[in-house]
């Protein structure tokens, strides 16, 4: 016995030894991988779910066209420069979103979902209604009949083709080159609109030129195949670009889950979780030690080996951390000693009725087996039903992130207290210290 | 020894009166939810001079925000709930602060629509209920060799609804008083607490399905005190233990977790006791078919304390 004992603690020792390499440094990974994966609230980025209005697509096809949609939003997202954007579909016509790590404004965001990027507007009449109002006037969108249909003129019509310029004053011009349907669109509309001014704009608001003005140019010509945007800054023309030719949505999406956390505030979190992490383990070690004693200083050693073997499995499998999964590994601290516990209370029955330190540790260990078992069971069949809930639903991440988390959590606890906790224990059955029962916390005027 | 499954009449008593606040607290503020079971729309914004909470209502009242509920947390940031924006919405809302009290830093935004708010409120309402019965379940099955194996389960599911009823009863409070909300940490919670609380009744039972199996006594509510007592000290430390950790969590993280570190708190305070007092208890109650006893001992419990 003595023998094989020895041979599990040198095991326990390597297994330890690989854990803490595995682990550190906590941000960079083995083999080339990346560090410990950091879920959206703590690394910051956006989460967002989009849904495609599907109602005008023939059935049998809207499969095709929501990776149709897939391929322009990620076309679209390649020039933000997001490292490890997720795009995914989600039951039959949503979209899920992920760019994990950055923080883009809300008109690049808006620019994601949009169909048409750009809108072209005339000035309406005085009983006419609206689609925009600005300080030029009041304007409703230019359209044209085409193919015995009267449509609007966007930027949908455009070639995927469009690029940034300088005219000879040195001014930066977008140029872009119109589609067949799109020609004969402007064709008409800018026939009809000579010395009238046509407006731009994204979404609600007008285009914005370098001066903060609305861009709306004066039509001089009819213009058929090609045209050019002036007046704006060099940045907002090369992004505009990009997203012009990443393609047109086929369907128009609604974002019906959205949510951004500024990358900063992420840092902060994952400062206090590690602080709230070092402070329970230190208040759990303290308690250990001065009710258990010398039973729970070994506790404690078996402690530093489950979190080091916890955060290597989070590595290692790679569990995404967020906010509630760093809740959920702190809180499995607090109950990682519990099998411990159950099985020192034990130990400490068997003491009292006067058994040698050997014998009560066997004692215990197999009296405290059945309880930590069924006990632990209930606890997994919550993390089960947890992340049954988490995958069923968009926001996800914090209750799935729990539930792994527990269920990792408790799963090593009970490991550490019936293999590691009792080797550690074994190496004193013999030594002179194991007649001392008063170090393993026995009264002796109990009761 | 202590007995205490002696004084079982008076923990119903205990139970019942708190249990009864929280249901009358449910029944008078309801309960407060949060965007994603009741849609709309979280910012958290920061602003670099200093803007007060009236100044910050009256803007956006004027602004056509009336409906909006604002809170303060501890570092000066303002967490505003309004209804479902647009993006464009948005954009609008945040210029118009700018102007008014100068630059803002968007820290957080989370915006739910409705069919996503219906959809995670049922998923939620199922889990829960899923949950309580594959617990119930499990533990007749775990102790399927024991007289009577379903009281167990059934007592353990009683004890895990009267901690679930505690901590809504005091979310009902805290949402009156504080504004919160039950959102889905607090549900993650609620059923971390279940995990927690079932987990030490079991242990609970575990010991008296051991002393029963060893003869300690015939008189199963002589067993069930053995088994308590037995058990009284591990229950206490884990709670102990968990308990630190928890309050670590409330202390250090804060305001987003803040929810959840609560539920925990109040569910494992009320788990201990009802896996304690509550659930080994009623399995006597239950044994020895006493209810109507209970319902004598109340008016008599009453002339005792007023005559002492």
């Amino acid at each position: 016995m003595p023998r094989r004992n020895t041979l599990v603690f040198i095991l326990i020792l390597i297994i330890f030894a690989l854990a803490v390499s595995v682990v550190l440094p906590i941000d960079e990974g083995i083999l080339g991988e990346k560090g410990m994966r950091m879920g959206l609230d703590l690394q910051g980025g956006i989460h967002m779910v989009y849904q495609a209005d599907l109602s005008r697509i023939e059935p049998g096809e809207e499969a095709s066209v929501i990776e149709g949609v897939m391929l322009v939003i990620s076309n679209r997202i390649n020039p933000l420069g997001v490292t490890e954007p997720v795009i995914q579909k989600q039951g039959q016509d949503r979209i899920l979103v992920e760019l994990p790590g950055i923080d883009i404004t809300d008109k690049e965001k808006e620019r994601l979902s949009r169909v048409a990027i750009l809108e072209f507007g005339e000035l309406a009449a005085d009983e006419e209604e609206a689609k925009w109002e600005n300080e030029l006037g009041r304007w409703k969108p230019a359209m044209a009949v085409v193919d015995g249909r009267e449509k609007e003129l966007t930027s949908a019509y455009f070639k995927e083709n469009t690029y940034v310029s300088q005219d000879n004053l040195g001014r930066i011009i977008l140029a872009f080159e119109w589609d067949e349907e799109g020609s004969r669109l402007s064709e008409a509309i800018t026939g009809r609109l000579i010395n009238q001014p046509l407006g731009i704009f994204e979404g609600d608001a007008p285009l914005l030129g370098d001066d903060d003005l609305p861009i709306a140019p004066i039509i001089r010509s009819v213009i058929t195949d090609r045209g050019q945007i002036e007046g704006l800054s060099y940045d907002e023309a090369s992004s505009l670009s990009k997203q012009l030719n990443a393609g047109r949505l086929p369907v128009s999406l609604e974002i019906i889950y959205d949510q951004t956390v500024s990358p900063l505030l992420g840092t902060d979190f994952i400062e206090m979780s590690v602080k709230a992490g070092l402070i329970g383990i230190i208040l759990v070690m303290l308690f250990m030690v001065i009710y258990y004693r010398l039973s729970g200083v070994l506790a404690c050693l078996a402690l530093i080996f489950y979190g080091s073997l916890v955060l290597a499995i989070f590595k290692l499998v790679p569990v995404t951390l967020t906010l509630a999964g760093l809740g959920g590994f702190v809180l499995s601290i607090g109950m990682a000693v519990d099998a411990n516990v159950l099985i020192f209370e034990r130990m400490k029955e068997e003491l009292r009725t006067g058994r040698t330190l050997g014998a009560a540790i066997e004692a215990g260990f197999n009296r405290a087996w059945t309880a930590i078992r069924d006990s632990n069971v209930t606890t997994f069949i919550v993390c089960g039903i947890l992340y049954w809930l988490g995958s069923s639903i968009v926001a996800s991440a914090p209750v799935m992130g729990f539930a792994l988390t527990l269920f990792i959590g408790v799963a090593v606890s009970m490991f550490t207290a019936i293999v590691v906790t009792r080797t550690f224990l074994r190496l004193f059955v013999g030594s002179r210290l194991a007649r001392k029962t008063s170090l393993f916390s026995v009264y002796s005027g109990g009761k | 020894m202590f007995d205490i499954v002696g004084k079982r009449f008076w923990f119903f008593l205990i139970s019942g009166a708190v249990i009864l606040i929280g249901i009358i607290s449910l029944a008078v503020f309801g309960l407060k939810t949060g965007i994603e079971f009741s849609s709309g729309s979280l910012m958290t914004v920061s602003f670099e001079q200093e803007v007060s909470q009236d100044e910050l209502r009256q803007e956006l009242a004027s602004l056509g925000y009336t409906n909006v509920i604002i809170q303060r947390t501890g570092q000066g940031d303002f967490f505003v709930r309004t209804q479902e924006l647009s993006p464009e919405d948005k954009t609008e809302l945040e210029t118009a602060l700018a102007a008014r009290f100068g630059t803002l830093e968007e820290r957080e935004f989370n915006s739910v629509s409705p069919m996503i708010a219906t959809e995670t409120a049922n998923n939620a309402a199922i889990a829960v209920a899923v949950a309580a019965i594959g617990i119930l379940l499990y533990i007749t099955w775990a102790f399927r060799r024991m007289p009577r194996p379903f009281h167990y389960g059934a007592c353990a599911i009683i004890a895990l609804i009267h901690d679930a009823l505690i901590a809504l009863g005091v979310f009902a409070i805290l949402g009156a008083v504080f504004g919160w909300e039950i959102n889905l940490m607090f549900i993650t919670g609620i059923l971390a607490v279940i995990g927690y609380s079932v987990n030490n009744t079991v242990v609970v039972f575990d010991r008296i399905r051991e002393n029963l199996a060893r003869g300690v006594s015939s008189n199963f509510e002589v067993v069930v005190n053995n088994s308590l007592v037995g058990t009284l000290g591990r229950s206490l430390n884990t709670s102990l233990t968990t308990l630190f950790v928890v309050v670590a969590l409330l202390l250090f993280v804060g305001m987003t977790i803040q929810n959840f570190a609560v539920v925990l708190l109040v569910g494992i305070v009320a788990g201990t006791f009802s896996s304690l007092c509550i659930a080994p208890t009623l399995l006597v109650v239950w044994e020895k078919r006493e209810w109507g006893r209970f319902i004598q001992w109340l008016p008599l419990s009453a002339l005792k304390t007023r005559g002492e």
